[in-house]
C-alpha cells in the first residue's frame, strides 16, 4: 500500500524503526522586536503605502466610517460580520451589503461588488500585512473577489511582525482552518517582469486605522 | 629572514612564468627569502573537477610529499588555493596519513594576496604602474577565500594606478577548468558577457589573482578584437 | 548530450532577443534580492540561512515522524491525506475524485511538482479539463511549453510573443500592452474560477505539527484556487515537511526575499482542513496528496540528501551564469538551474544525462544565496565522480579516463611534466602571435573546444622553472 510504502522506504533510507522518536529539534527562531504603538503604526503605513496600498489613520470610529462613506460613494460593497465595522456603523452605510442569507448569496453578491470591506485579525507592522482568520465574522471572498478591499482595524491589533503573531499564536491551525496574511494589493510581473496590479486578487487597498 | 615556499601552479609555469617572477621579486622586495621546490607540479584541481578523484589524489599526493616541510606555501591562484586547503582532507578523508598531512598543511597554504596582507602584513609594496585598471573577483578566491577587499586594498597603494569597478565584477568569467572546453559555447557566451562588462568600466587593463581567468578573460579580448590586456596583481605590484 | 539537447543550447545562445530576456529578467530578480537582505535590511540574514538549513535538516532526518504527525493533524481536522507513490497515482487518485463530483473542471495554481508528474497532460486524456491560473504558467499552458523558471514560468516571452499566443489561443484581437494582457487574463480566469469543481494547488510548506498547507501568491490565484470551489486539493512533495507553524517565522522571511525580493508575497495562506463549523465559506473537502516519486531514494544518500532541502525559491538559477546563458528550457527534466543539475541526475541515473552535473564552472554563486544552505558545487562535483564511476563500470567514456590517468602519472613525475610542457610548446613555434586557429593535428579535441571560442597567448620560450634556474645560476656566479 502506497502509505505503508512510503513510510517504509523513508525510515529505511534513514536508518530509523518504527516508533523511533525524532531527534530534538532545534528551537524555533523568534525575535520580537521592541517597538511601541506609535512606531508600529509607522512603520505598518511606511511598508503598506510602499506597496502602493492607501493608509488613513482615523482618530475614532466615525472619522473610520467618513473616510469610507466618501470612499465607496454609491457603489455596492460587500461588509463582513466583523462586529468592529459594525461598531464603526460601516455596516449602515446605505450601499453597505452585510449579513447575507448564504454562502451563494454572498457569493454571487461579491463576484459583482465594488468594495469588500473587512477588519482584520491583526496587522504586522514589517511587512504591511493584514492577518484575517475565516470565521463567522470573517468570509474569504470579501477581501478576495471584489476589486477593492478596505481594512479596518482597531490600533491595538497591530503586531511588530510575524515572530509576534508565531509567538502568540503558536498554533493557527487550532483557530480556524484559513489563516490569511494580505501583503498589499494583488499583483504580477510574469510578463517581461512589468509590475501589473490587480490580477485576480483586490487591485486596490484601504487599511484604516482607528 | 622569513622564509616562504611557491607553488606557481602548472598554468603559471608553462602559460605565464612572468607571474612567478613577479611575486618572487615582490615578495624578496619586501623582505622574505623564496624557495621554489622545483618537483612541483600540479594540485590535482583539473582531475577532481572533472570527476576523476583517484587520478586527483595522485596528484595531490605528489604535491603533499613536496611540500610536506614548507612553513609558508605561497599560491598566484585562488581556486589552486580553495583545492588545497578545502578539497584535499575530502580527497584524503579514507587515508589517515595523508589527511593528517593535509591537515597540517592548510593553515600554511596561502593565496598570494592574503599572504601579503595577514602574513607578511604589508599593503604598500612600493610599486608604481600608470594605467587605468579593473578587477576580476575569481570565482574561487571571492566565495571560497573571502578574497575582494584585500587585492583592492594592495591596488590602492599602487602610485599612478587609476581602479575603475566593473558591474559585473563577481560574475563567473566561464573557465571552469575543462568546462572551458567541455561546453566551450556556454562558456565563450559568459566570457563574452564578461568583457562587455569590463568595456563598460572603461578600463584599459584588467587585474586578477587567478591566472587561469585571466587566460579566458584574456583569450575572449584577443578574439574580440578588443586593446584591453590583462594582469595577474603579482604584475602589478612589481612594477616600479 | 543528444543532438536535440545540443541544438536547443545553442539556439537559445544565438538568439540575442532570448538572451536579453533571460539576462535583464534574472537581473533583476538578483538586484530585488539583493535590496532586501542587505545587512541595513535585514541584519540577521545568515543567522535565518543557518537556522532555516539546521530546521530542514532535522525535519528531513526524521521524516517519517513528521510526516505521520503532518498526516494526523490533517485528519483530525477533518480532511485527509492520500499517499502517491508516483505520477500515475497522483492522476489517479485526481481522476477519481472529479468522477466522484462529477467534476468537469479543475482550476489549479501554480506547482512544480504537479509539472513534475505531468498532472495536466494525464487529466486532459482522461477529459477532465485542468486550466492553470497562474499569468506564467497560463501563458506556458496554452504556448504548450514547459514553465522556463521556477518562479517565473513565462520569463523567456515577450509582450510580442504573449501578444500572438492570446489572439491565436484565444481567439481576440492582438494586444501588446502588458497591462491588458494582464486584464484579459484576468477575465478570462475568473470565469473559471467561479465555475470549478475542485481547485488543485501546490505547497510551498506543510506544516506538521498543524496539518497545514502554506501557500504563497501574488495574484490571487491561489486564494481563489483554494477559496472558491467545493473541493481543495494539494499536491506536495514529502520534504515540504517543515516541524512547527512557528518555523515559519524563518522561512516566509528566507523565501519571498530569495525568490522576488519580496518580504512577503501579497498572499500567504495557512490552510489548515476544510471548513469549520461556523466558519461561511471555504472548500468543503481538503486533500493533501503527498508525493514520494523518488524523494525516498535521494534520501538515503547521506551527503546528497540535503538536495531536498530546496524551498523551490529560485535564487540559485538567478545568479547562475549558465543558467543565465542557456536559459530553463536547456535543462532536462522539470527542474533547470543549479537545483535542477543536482536533482535530475538523482532522480533519473546519473548516466540518464551524464554531461548535465558537468554544465557549470563551479562558481559558487548559487551556494551563496540559497537561503537553505544547500552545498550545491559540493554536491556536483560529486555527481561528477559517480557519473565517472558509472561510465567506468558501463565501460564508456574510455579515452577521457585513459587521458586523465596518462595526466595523473605525468604530474607525478617532475621530469616528464616538463618535458610535456616543453613539446607542448616546441609544436608552437612561433612566440610572438596569438594563437588563433587549430594545427591539424588537435581538430578533435580540448584545444580545439577552446580556440572556437577564444585565443590563446603566444606561449612563452622558457616555463618558470626553467627561469627560476637561470636566475639561481647567475647569482651563484
Amino acid at each position: 500500500m502506497p502509505r505503508e510504502d512510503i513510510l517504509h522506504r523513508t525510515r529505511t533510507a534513514l536508518g530509523r524503526a518504527v516508533g523511533d522518536p525524532p531527534a530534538p529539534a532545534p528551537p524555533p527562531r523568534l525575535n520580537i522586536p521592541d517597538m511601541d504603538l506609535e512606531q508600529r503604526i509607522a512603520s505598518l503605513f511606511a511598508n503598506i503605502e510602499k506597496l502602493a496600498g492607501k493608509t488613513c489613520r482615523a482618530a475614532s470610529p466615525a472619522e473610520a466610517c467618513a473616510y469610507i462613506a466618501a470612499l465607496i460613494g454609491d457603489h455596492s460593497s460587500a461588509a463582513s460580520n466583523a462586529p468592529f465595522l459594525r461598531e464603526c456603523g460601516i455596516t449602515d452605510l446605505p450601499s453597505v451589503r452585510a449579513n447575507f442569507a448564504s454562502v451563494e448569496e454572498l457569493r454571487a453578491f461579491c463576484a459583482e461588488a465594488e468594495f469588500g470591506i473587512t477588519s482584520a485579525d491583526y496587522a504586522l507592522a514589517d511587512t504591511g500585512s493584514l492577518v484575517l482568520f475565516s470565521s463567522q465574522e470573517e468570509a474569504r471572498m470579501i477581501s478576495l473577489l471584489p476589486p477593492v478591499h478596505i481594512a479596518v482595524v482597531p490600533r491595538e491589533r497591530i503586531l511588530t511582525g510575524l515572530d509576534e503573531l508565531l509567538t502568540g499564536t503558536p498554533l493557527p491551525a487550532e483557530r480556524s482552518s484559513s489563516m490569511l496574511f494580505i501583503t498589499g494589493p494583488s499583483r504580477t510581473a510574469d510578463i517581461e517582469q512589468i509590475l501589473v496590479r490587480g490580477v485576480h486578487g483586490p487591485g486596490e487597498i484601504h487599511v484604516i486605522v482607528v | 629572514m622569513p622564509r616562504a615556499s611557491i607553488f606557481v601552479t602548472c598554468i603559471v609555469d608553462q602559460l605565464f612564468p612572468k607571474v612567478g617572477l613577479a611575486m618572487l621579486e615582490v615578495l624578496e622586495r619586501i623582505g622574505w627569502q623564496v624557495d621554489f621546490p622545483e618537483k612541483q607540479t600540479c594540485c590535482g584541481q583539473p582531475a577532481f573537477n572533472t570527476g576523476f578523484r583517484d587520478e586527483a589524489r595522485t596528484v595531490a599526493r605528489h604535491f603533499l610529499d613536496v611540500f610536506r616541510d614548507a612553513e609558508y606555501i605561497v599560491v598566484p591562484s585562488g581556486s589552486c588555493t580553495t583545492m588545497i586547503a578545502h578539497h584535499y582532507a575530502e580527497l584524503f578523508a579514507d587515508e589517515p596519513e595523508w589527511l593528517a598531512l593535509s591537515h597540517r598543511l592548510e593553515p600554511r597554504i596561502w593565496e598570494f594576496s592574503k599572504f601579503l596582507l595577514e602574513v607578511a602584513r604589508v599593503e604598500d609594496v612600493g610599486a608604481r604602474f600608470e594605467r587605468v585598471v579593473t578587477f576580476h573577483d575569481s570565482c574561487h578566491g571571492l566565495r571560497g577565500l573571502g578574497i575582494k577587499d584585500g587585492p583592492r586594498r594592495l591596488l590602492s597603494h599602487v602610485r599612478g594606478l587609476s581602479l575603475r569597478e566593473m558591474d559585473a565584477a563577481e560574475e563567473c568569467c566561464g573557465f571552469g577548468g575543462t568546462f572551458s572546453v567541455k561546453f566551450p559555447e556556454i562558456s565563450g557566451g559568459m566570457a563574452r558577457t564578461k568583457i562587455d562588462s569590463i568595456m563598460r568600466s572603461g578600463a584599459d587593463l584588467v587585474v586578477g589573482v587567478d591566472a587561469s581567468c585571466l587566460l579566458q578573460i584574456q583569450g575572449a579580448l584577443s578574439r574580440a578584437g578588443l586593446a584591453i590586456g590583462t594582469m595577474h596583481l603579482a604584475e602589478v605590484l612589481a612594477h616600479r | 548530450m543528444t543532438g536535440a539537447q545540443e541544438q536547443k543550447i545553442r539556439q537559445t545562445l544565438d538568439d540575442p532577443k532570448l538572451q536579453l530576456a533571460i539576462y535583464s529578467a534574472t537581473g533583476r530578480l538578483m538586484s530585488h534580492r539583493k535590496a532586501v537582505v542587505a545587512p541595513e535590511v535585514l541584519p540577521d540574514y545568515q543567522e535565518l540561512r543557518t537556522q532555516a538549513n539546521l530546521v530542514k535538516r532535522h525535519a528531513i532526518e526524521n521524516l517519517d515522524y513528521y510526516l505521520e504527525q503532518f498526516e494526523s493533524q490533517v485528519v483530525a481536522r477533518g480532511g485527509k491525506v492520500i499517499w502517491a507513490r508516483d505520477a500515475a497515482e497522483v492522476a489517479a487518485f485526481l481522476l477519481d475524485l472529479a468522477r466522484q463530483k462529477g467534476a468537469r473542471l479543475v482550476v489549479k495554481s501554480k506547482s512544480m511538482t504537479t509539472e513534475e508528474v505531468d498532472l495536466n497532460e494525464r487529466l486532459e486524456r482522461e477529459g477532465v479539463a485542468p486550466v492553470e491560473t497562474d499569468l506564467g504558467e497560463y501563458i506556458v499552458q496554452i504556448a504548450h511549453e514547459r514553465p522556463y523558471h521556477l518562479v517565473a514560468p513565462a520569463l523567456h516571452k515577450t509582450r510580442f510573443d504573449v501578444a500572438d499566443l492570446f489572439s491565436r489561443e484565444l481567439g481576440i484581437p492582438r494586444e501588446t500592452e502588458i497591462e491588458k494582457q494582464t486584464k484579459i487574463a484576468r477575465s478570462v480566469l475568473r470565469q473559471k474560477f467561479l465555475a470549478a469543481d475542485i481547485g488543485v494547488s501546490g505547497a510551498n510548506f506543510l506544516v506538521a505539527d498543524s496539518g497545514a498547507v502554506v501557500i504563497v501568491t501574488n495574484e490571487g490565484n491561489g486564494r481563489m484556487t483554494t477559496t472558491l470551489p467545493q473541493v481543495h486539493v494539494a499536491i506536495a512533495g514529502i520534504e515540504k515537511v517543515i516541524p512547527r507553524a512557528q518555523d515559519l517565522a524563518v522561512f516566509l522571511k528566507l523565501l519571498g526575499r530569495s525568490a522576488t525580493g519580496q518580504p512577503l508575497t501579497v498572499y500567504t495562506s495557512f490552510l489548515a482542513g476544510a471548513r469549520r463549523a461556523g466558519e461561511i465559506d471555504g472548500p468543503q473537502e481538503f486533500y493533501v496528496v503527498l508525493l514520494d516519486n523518488g524523494r525516498t531514494r535521494l534520501l538515503a544518500d547521506r551527503e546528497k540528501r540535503q538536495s531536498l532541502y530546496c524551498i523551490r525559491c529560485g535564487a540559485c538559477l538567478n545568479h547562475c551564469p549558465v543558467y543565465r546563458k542557456v536559459g530553463g528550457h536547456s535543462y532536462p527534466g522539470v527542474y533547470g538551474g543549479p537545483i535542477g543539475s543536482i536533482l535530475t541526475p538523482q532522480y533519473s541515473g546519473v548516466l540518464h544525462d551524464p554531461w548535465l552535473p558537468f554544465a557549470s564552472s563551479l562558481c559558487g554563486a548559487c551556494a551563496d544565496v540559497c537561503p537553505v544552505k544547500i552545498e550545491i558545487p559540493k554536491l556536483l562535483l560529486a555527481l561528477r565522480s559517480e557519473v565517472n564511476q558509472a561510465q567506468a563500470a558501463a565501460g564508456a567514456n574510455r579515452l577521457e579516463r585513459f587521458g586523465f590517468r596518462a595526466w595523473a602519472w605525468a604530474m607525478r613525475h617532475p621530469r616528464i611534466y616538463e618535458m610535456m610542457g616543453f613539446m607542448g610548446s616546441a609544436l608552437f613555434g612561433d612566440r610572438e602571435k596569438w594563437i588563433r586557429r587549430v594545427p591539424r593535428l588537435f581538430q578533435y579535441g580540448p584545444l580545439a573546444g577552446w580556440l572556437s571560442q577564444r585565443d590563446l597567448p603566444p606561449l612563452p620560450d622558457r616555463s618558470f622553472r626553467q627561469l627560476w634556474r637561470a636566475r639561481r645560476k647567475a647569482a651563484k656566479n
